[in-house]
């Protein structure tokens, strides 16, 4: 099936910089709020006021464009957008147009293959806008018996991340989103939380037959509220357009909305009234002409990007790609791990066992993020120590890592209070190995004679004289020793 | 200040005094601000019936300043030496408190909760506002014609306009309501009102003035700009707000000189240039002669006047009516009726609610710039149209750069013609359009000017200006020209100045 047709998708990303100030104006930047409670002349749009750009959004973006490739342009422009929309309170967006800050990047992502080069068209800044709340109806403007307006988000700096139609399946969006999103999250330019709405992905998807050279129509899907939605609404294109073509009948080049609960797309407008958004150069603001020193000075302090993570952490620490993957996916999981395996004496790819099958379980039920969990990344490694030190068992340990990250108290004081601790001194434990079998003659005769068998009845005998916390492997020599040797 | 020149008009009543014999008073001890305010209010409320300068009057909290002012002059903790003298804006300058409505309906309600950059600083110097003055809707206009509230009269003939779109600020400064105001220029509309109205009008260098709190109508032309009775108060109104305003990105990031300091040092040897394509250009031969008065005088004060060629000029007008307009379009965008100004509220959705709240708020002049800057910049359009006007700006900074290597500043009429009947081009908006023919190229190359009085038209006895052009941040030079020029013509400060009211 999927060998005759080829699928091509383009992103559109748009990402909120986690600026302290707004693009703007002086405004703080913050999720939620009491609605209009960060507000003032210049971001409501009243008469008379004027923008003054952000540096530090500025040197965000600048620092987004290097880590991607990009060449950086030495003169660039704003340019307004004009619309008009309630929730934009100049009725024009500062944006950039046909002069980005930033132009012509790659992002390398995983792939089958080893790696996959996705090149990006641009990035450039612009101005987010306020949110709407659509009162009655269906909840979209039309139905509405009223709206609301909060303007706490309008004047938010956003970048838009551009891709080249390089993107072959709904998989690898969900692959390069995620990558890209390891990737803004280790620069510090962003939140990147999809659910809150500070990276926001659109995209363009076509479908064509096999070896045709003319992409097929395209249609742009909106409303993915998060990297499994992309992967949901791309497949869900891809099959509904291949059918189309399977059926002969049209597609249209249209906007489509993705619903999550029914996970398929709807169509919103078609394209072809296309808007005039009558784009001319912002007036207001001065071209924008970074330094060639300034570009540099960021260039130097880019932090190490995941691509480069994901190398070392196969030479420096042994690890299997996939594991690679799943530690690198986030920089904060990332530095969670380094830091539980710097303190940890032994192979490190027993604390990323210990990370993905029982940390990540825990996360999942309790729905929070690494970064959240009272858990310090040396307590695991105590905790994996004194399993290797055999003062408790692996099922103890997982006991323990629960009451760990309930608690967030260090292993070894839960393991003192439980008094789980091990016995493993042997005159300690030839003491209750001598008295079972005493208890035990015909059983103990048996073993002696050459049958092994019966030895776990001993073993468990002497555990339930210890109540457990004798060290089994120290239990079972013993027992070896005296009755068959 | 060395060099600062006096005019010895103390006798004159307070009214006609101007802000720095007013000030010099005030220093020597000699008036009060009390005193003077209330004579300027007083005289402000006598030609207010005829000339119709105020959109709103803030006369008690002026007076409640000027005591304030007096209280700091007897402590000696003035604010600048011009604490307690008043001033007026053109009501296009937002005013925390106090209604700026731009001549619009649209804005009919509107209380802003911010003062221009501008504003603060006169504030700051302590200078007292007497009020908010008429204006062409959106400084749309060369007439006041435009405004919402009606038209502002020309005070030397009240049958005729006071020019625009800053002419309620220049009627009231002619006619002694106010001794100085700021006004704005985008095409002309210091200047032009200010020839018109017979005061000194100065459209400063782009980016010189912040434009944070102006309300924008062409934001690549819109400049502040005083107006005075006489070149060393318009001057010193520039001096208080002159320079870098962090608000406005397009505000110049350099030191502002002091424009008094050799204001009075004279123009012999200046190099003066006259604009070959600005001759005949429909001037009138009243204000032909004037200002060819005035070229001779120029030359007597010891200047050299030769002809230059600026032949990109005579697209000016053509230009300026695609840049302006299409700013305009997006500038007024945000007037839709959802978060401040007037709201048709009987309107069944949003995209109604918005179209009539536009069609109700704005007129008939705001409307027409609103269509046709919107096609300069459609689709299809915007390389023929508004691409094309910013080449011909190009062009005309070239030009001006090429003249001002040889010459030091540009002389010509401010306006073809002295002030023109109440409803004479109403009805003919190009023909009003060519009132600024000499101003506009000055606003597209940003360069500074200003308007000085050259006396009255022999024709019709209304006042007529010259204008002077100087290269971009050198007022300086302008200043000592129009200082000298005033000071020889003798005509400012004397009862013939005094429109017959
Ligand atoms: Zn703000």
């Amino acid at each position: 099936m999927s060998g005759r047709y080829e699928t091509t998708v383009g992103l559109e990303i748009h990402v909120e910089l986690a600026t302290r100030s707004k693009m703007f104006c002086g405004c703080r930047v913050a999720f939620a709020g009491a609605p209009n409670s960060r507000v003032c002349p210049v971001c409501l749009g009243f008469p008379g006021t004027l923008p003054v750009a952000n540096e530090k959004a500025v040197e965000h973006t600048l620092r987004i464009g290097l880590a991607l490739g990009c060449d950086i342009a030495e003169h660039c422009l704003f340019h307004r957008k004009n619309y008009f929309y309630p929730d934009m309170p100049k009725n024009y967006q500062i944006s950039q147009y046909d002069s980005p800050l930033c132009l012509r990047g790659h992002l390398d992502i995983p792939s089958k293959t080893g790696s996959k080069s996705i090149g990006i068209t641009r990035v450039h800044i612009e101005e987010d806008t306020g949110k709407s709340q659509h009162v009655g109806g269906d909840g979209r403007i039309a139905s509405s018996e009223y709206s609301l307006e909060d303007f706490n988000r309008a004047g938010t700096p956003l970048v838009e991340i551009v891709t080249e139609p390089d993107i072959e399946s709904g998989e690898e969006a969900t692959t390069f989103v995620t990558e890209l999103r390891a990737l803004l999250e280790a620069l510090g330019v962003s939140d990147v939380r999809m659910d809150e709405g500070s990276l926001r992905v659109d995209a363009n998807i076509s479908v064509r037959r096999a070896g045709e050279i003319e992409h097929g129509t395209k249609v742009e899907v909106k409303n993915m509220n998060s990297i499994r939605s992309v992967g949901r609404a791309l497949a869900f294109e891809e099959e509904r357009q291949r059918r189309a073509l399977d059926e002969g009948s049209p597609l249209v080049q249209e906007t489509r909305h993705f619903d999550e609960k029914s996970g398929a797309t709807s169509s919103m407008r078609s394209k072809e009234h296309a808007f005039d958004y009558r784009y001319f150069p912002e007036p207001d603001l001065v071209p924008l002409e970074p330094s060639a020193h300034w570009v540099a000075d960021i260039q130097k302090t880019l932090p190490e990007l995941p691509p480069e993570r994901r190398q070392r952490f196969v030479s420096e620490y042994g690890l299997t790609p996939i594991d690679v993957g799943v530690l690198t996916a986030s920089s904060s999981t990332a530095a969670w791990f380094e830091d539980a395996a710097r303190a940890y004496a032994g192979d490190p790819k027993k604390i990323v066992n210990w990370i993905i099958a029982d940390l990540f379980g825990l996360l999942n039920v309790a729905g929070i993020e690494l970064s959240a969990c009272r858990i310090a990344p040396p307590q695991l490694a105590a905790l994996v120590t004194m399993v290797d030190a055999g003062t408790i068992s692996g099922t103890q340990a997982k006991v323990v890592l629960a009451e760990m990250f309930r608690s967030g108290s260090p292993p070894r004081e839960i393991v003192r209070a439980k008094g789980m601790e091990q016995v493993s001194d042997k005159g300690a434990i030839e003491a209750f190995i001598d008295e079972a079998i005493a208890e035990n003659p015909d059983v103990a005769d048996k073993v002696r004679g050459g049958n092994p068998g019966p030895l776990g009845f001993l073993v468990g005998q002497v555990m339930r004289k210890m109540n457990g916390q004798a060290n089994p492997k120290v239990v079972n020599e013993i027992l070896h020793a005296k009755l068959l040797s | 200040m060395s060099g600062r020149a006096s005019t010895p008009s103390q006798e004159a009543p307070l009214q006609w005094r101007t802000a720095t014999e007013l000030a010099r008073g005030l220093e020597a001890r000699e008036l009060s601000a009390r005193d003077i305010t209330a004579a300027i209010i007083e005289q402000s409320n006598a030609v207010e019936p005829v000339v119709r300068a105020y959109l709103k009057s803030t006369h008690e909290r002026a007076l409640e300043s000027a005591v304030a002012a007096d209280e700091r002059w007897s402590r000696d903790t003035t604010l600048s030496s011009h604490d307690g003298v008043p001033l007026a804006y053109k009501d296009i300058f937002v005013t925390r408190g106090v209604a700026t409505t731009c001549g619009s309906r649209i804005l009919e309600s509107w209380i802003p909760p911010y003062d221009a950059t501008v504003v603060s600083r006169c504030e700051g110097a302590g200078l007292t506002s007497l009020g908010k003055l008429n204006l062409d809707e959106f400084a749309m206009g060369s007439s006041t014609e435009n405004s919402a509230f009606g038209p502002s009269r020309n005070p030397w003939n009240t049958d005729c306009v006071p020019g625009g779109s800053s002419g309620g600020a220049a009627a009231l400064v002619a006619a002694g309501g106010v001794p100085w105001a700021w006004g704005t220029d985008t095409g002309g509309s210091v200047r032009q009102p200010a020839s018109l109205c017979g005061i000194v009008g100065v459209k400063p260098t782009y980016g010189r003035v912040s434009r944070y709190g102006l309300i924008a109508f062409a934001s690549s032309l819109d400049q502040a700009g005083p107006m005075a009775r006489s070149v060393e108060d318009a001057a010193a109104l520039l001096q208080m707000a002159a320079g870098h305003d962090p608000m406005d990105a397009t505000s110049i990031p350099r030191e502002v000189p002091d424009y008094l300091e050799g204001i009075d040092e004279g123009i012999s040897g200046m190099r003066i240039g006259i604009v070959k394509e600005f001759e005949g250009g429909g001037t009138q031969p009243g204000v032909r002669s004037k200002v060819e008065d005035a070229y001779r005088r120029l030359e007597k004060l010891g200047a050299s006047l030769e002809e230059i060629s600026l032949p990109s000029f005579e697209h000016g007008i053509s230009a300026y009516y695609l840049i302006a307009p299409a700013e305009a379009s997006s500038n007024l965008a945000r007037y839709d009726g959802v978060r401040y100004g007037y709201r048709q509220a009987d309107a069944a959705d949003i995209v109604a609610m918005s179209s009539r709240t536009r069609a109700e708020g704005f007129g008939d002049e705001v409307k027409r710039r609103v269509m046709l800057g919107t096609y300069a910049l459609s689709a299809g359009y915007y390389e023929a149209y508004y691409g094309k006007a910013q080449k011909v700006r190009t062009l005309i900074i070239e030009d001006l750069e090429r003249a001002y290597s040889s010459v030091d500043l540009i002389v010509s009429p401010t306006s073809p013609t002295t002030a023109f009947k109440l409803g004479e081009r109403t009805s003919n908006p190009l023909e009003m359009y060519l009132s600024d023919i000499f101003t506009v190229p000055v606003n597209l190359a940003g360069n500074a000017a200003i308007s000085v009085p050259c006396g009255l038209s022999l024709d019709d006895g209304l006042p007529v200006g010259l204008q002077l052009i100087a290269p971009a941040l050198d007022e300086k030079t302008m200043f000592r020209a129009a200082y000298a020029f005033e000071k020889d013509l003798g005509w400012a400060g004397t009862a013939e100045s005094r429109p017959p009211l």
